[in-house]
């Protein structure tokens, strides 16, 4: 942890154009959710297949996407990384600090708005809320982890993550169920599966894993990409590259 | 030495003389640069020409969306009969994520490092002038997203056709289908070159052209969802102007009769004459914008 390399961090993630992006995707969720409510009110089914689907589903791949991404990847586009790697600081905890700063944003604006709109969605602040902003919470947390290794790995981070986040997990996910054991979403899903409890079947809050492997496997890819990366961020190569 | 005339030195080619050797052969002018860029850029977005590692992303989404297809023809020329179990349109509105990501990924190569490294007044210095720029990456896109949507409806046809299957009923289906590839490709190639022209910084393009998409076509279909269960038909016909996906779906599956895999189109005429206009206003709209962001940059 540094208190520098965070606040740089959290600027340039929060600059004007990548805040604006941010923020879009939240207000859409809670502007549907409030829509939703208004007109068919409160309906558990409409709640998970929103929340699911669009939350978790969408919302949160793609703010771990651009808030893991862009705790790096400029930097390192733009070669100014050289100014934070000159200075004697551990590059795996340059990696950490990075990583916090951006599960900091994807929690601020994917996991506590999916909880708001499940608050909304089912009236109450009970356990569909909490399953959901908790899978949140934790699916943004590897995506997070994930998306950073990926940045300081190759330039075209953001391609390949959507390929890994849209493609991977919800295309080829629909057709060839087998993908679904690969698929952060599926992990995080079965935490939520394991917080509703005895209703998650009727609901159709089912995941494609069980909650060992789901938090085994998220634990692994959280702890490996965040280790990986610090290793890889250790003999970066920093040539311009068109 | 006689200085060199002026006169439409703008309009037919720059030749900077020195005091060398003097030219008076052809000059090729504008609509000739207008050509090279809109060729090079079109062939960019596949990477060709360009070096290995720019080849391996367009070519990897264009065969998620060819694959399927193949495995398609295959199924269904076993089990025969007179029908593909996916229509074609339908199976392009179920790949949108990938006709998406394919928009994401290229249109910030096509104009994003141009404005990231500065050298717009480089093009502008010859006698190519914003209009030109601008149409020829808009064209160039949208032909390869166009190639993007044709290459699996094409090989769904040529199935069909090895299958046996009638042609009488499966060439309207797939020229209907080509419509709707060529009015989709107008309208994803406009808004991501919007999209991408506003942020030059490697990354965040792609991000936000498939936030824009993806977000606009999963509140697309959460608001048909609802609006379908609470009976309300005519809005859930119009929720279908959210998403350019089911927009233009909305406007060939009434004009030329495209299948749809939404549960509700435009509501009756009305509502076929919104769909067109919304759709044509988008894709007018998308080239205006780019117009006016090239002025500035000549200006600057």
């Amino acid at each position: 942890m540094n208190a520098t390399v965070a606040r740089l961090t959290a600027r340039s993630l929060l600059g004007r154009r990548r805040a604006l992006l941010l923020l879009l995707l939240p207000a859409v969720l809670l502007a549907l959710s409030g829509v939703a409510r208004a007109l068919a009110g409160t309906e558990e089914d409409l709640a998970v297949g929103l929340l699911g689907g669009f939350a978790l589903g969408t919302l949160v791949p793609l703010l771990g996407l651009i808030a893991g991404t862009g705790a790096i990847g400029p930097e390192i586009d733009d070669g100014s990384i050289v100014y934070v790697l000159a200075k004697p600081l551990d590059r795996h905890s340059i990696v950490v600090t990075k990583l916090l700063v951006a599960v900091a944003v994807v929690t601020a604006l994917g996991a506590v708005p999916t909880f708001a709109a499940g608050v909304l969605l089912t009236g109450t602040a009970g356990t569909l809320a909490v399953a959901f902003g908790l899978a949140a919470a934790v699916a943004g947390i590897a995506y997070c982890a994930l998306f950073v290794l990926l940045a300081v790995v190759t330039r075209n981070a953001v391609v390949v993550g959507l390929l890994y986040a849209l493609v991977w997990e919800t295309l080829i996910g629909q057709f060839v169920p087998g993908a679904q054991a690969l698929s952060i979403q599926q992990w995080a899903l079965a935490i939520a599966d394991e917080v509703v409890g005895s209703r998650a079947g009727q609901l159709g809050v089912t995941s494609a894993v069980g909650l060992p492997a789901g938090v085994v496997l998220l634990l692994a890819v959280t702890l490996g990409a965040t280790w990986y990366a610090g290793r890889r961020l250790r003999t970066i190569r920093l040539t311009s590259e068109v | 030495m006689p200085p060199e005339p002026v006169r439409d030195a703008r309009e037919l080619g720059v030749i900077h003389d020195i005091g060398y050797r003097h030219y008076d052969g052809p000059r090729l002018g504008r609509a000739y640069i207008r050509r090279s860029l809109y060729a090079d850029s079109a062939k960019g977005a596949y990477g060709l020409g360009r070096a290995a590692r720019t080849k391996v992303m367009p070519m990897l989404l264009f065969a998620a969306m060819c694959v399927p297809t193949l495995v398609i023809v295959v199924v269904a020329s076993v089990t025969g009969g007179d029908e593909l179990p996916v229509g074609y349109t339908t199976y392009l509105v179920q790949l949108q994520v990938v006709v998406a990501v394919f928009v994401a990924a290229q249109a910030p190569v096509s104009v994003s490092r141009d404005l990231r490294f500065g050298i717009m007044p480089l093009y502008f210095s010859r006698p190519m002038r914003p209009v030109d720029y601008v149409q020829a990456r808009y064209a160039a896109l949208a032909t390869a997203v166009f190639l993007l949507l044709a290459a699996p409806l094409t090989i769904l046809f040529a199935g069909a056709l090895l299958a046996e299957m009638p042609v009488g009923e499966h060439l309207p289906d797939y020229l209907r289908a080509l419509v709707y590839a060529v009015l989709l490709a107008v309208v994803l190639a406009g808004l991501g070159l919007v999209l991408a022209a506003f942020t030059p910084r490697r990354g965040l393009g792609v991000a936000a052209i498939v936030a824009v998409l993806l977000v606009l076509s999963g509140v697309q279909t959460a608001a048909q969802a609802i609006a379908v269960e609470q009976g309300a038909d005519t809005a859930a016909g119009y929720t279908g102007l959210v998403s350019p996906f089911s927009l233009v779906d909305g406007v060939t599956r009434e004009l030329v009769g495209t299948d749809s895999p939404l549960p509700a189109g435009p509501p009756g005429a009305v509502g076929t004459l919104v769909f067109t206009a919304v759709t044509a206003l988008v894709v007018l709209a998308c080239y205006g914008v780019l117009l006016r962001r090239y002025r500035r940059v000549t200006g600057a």
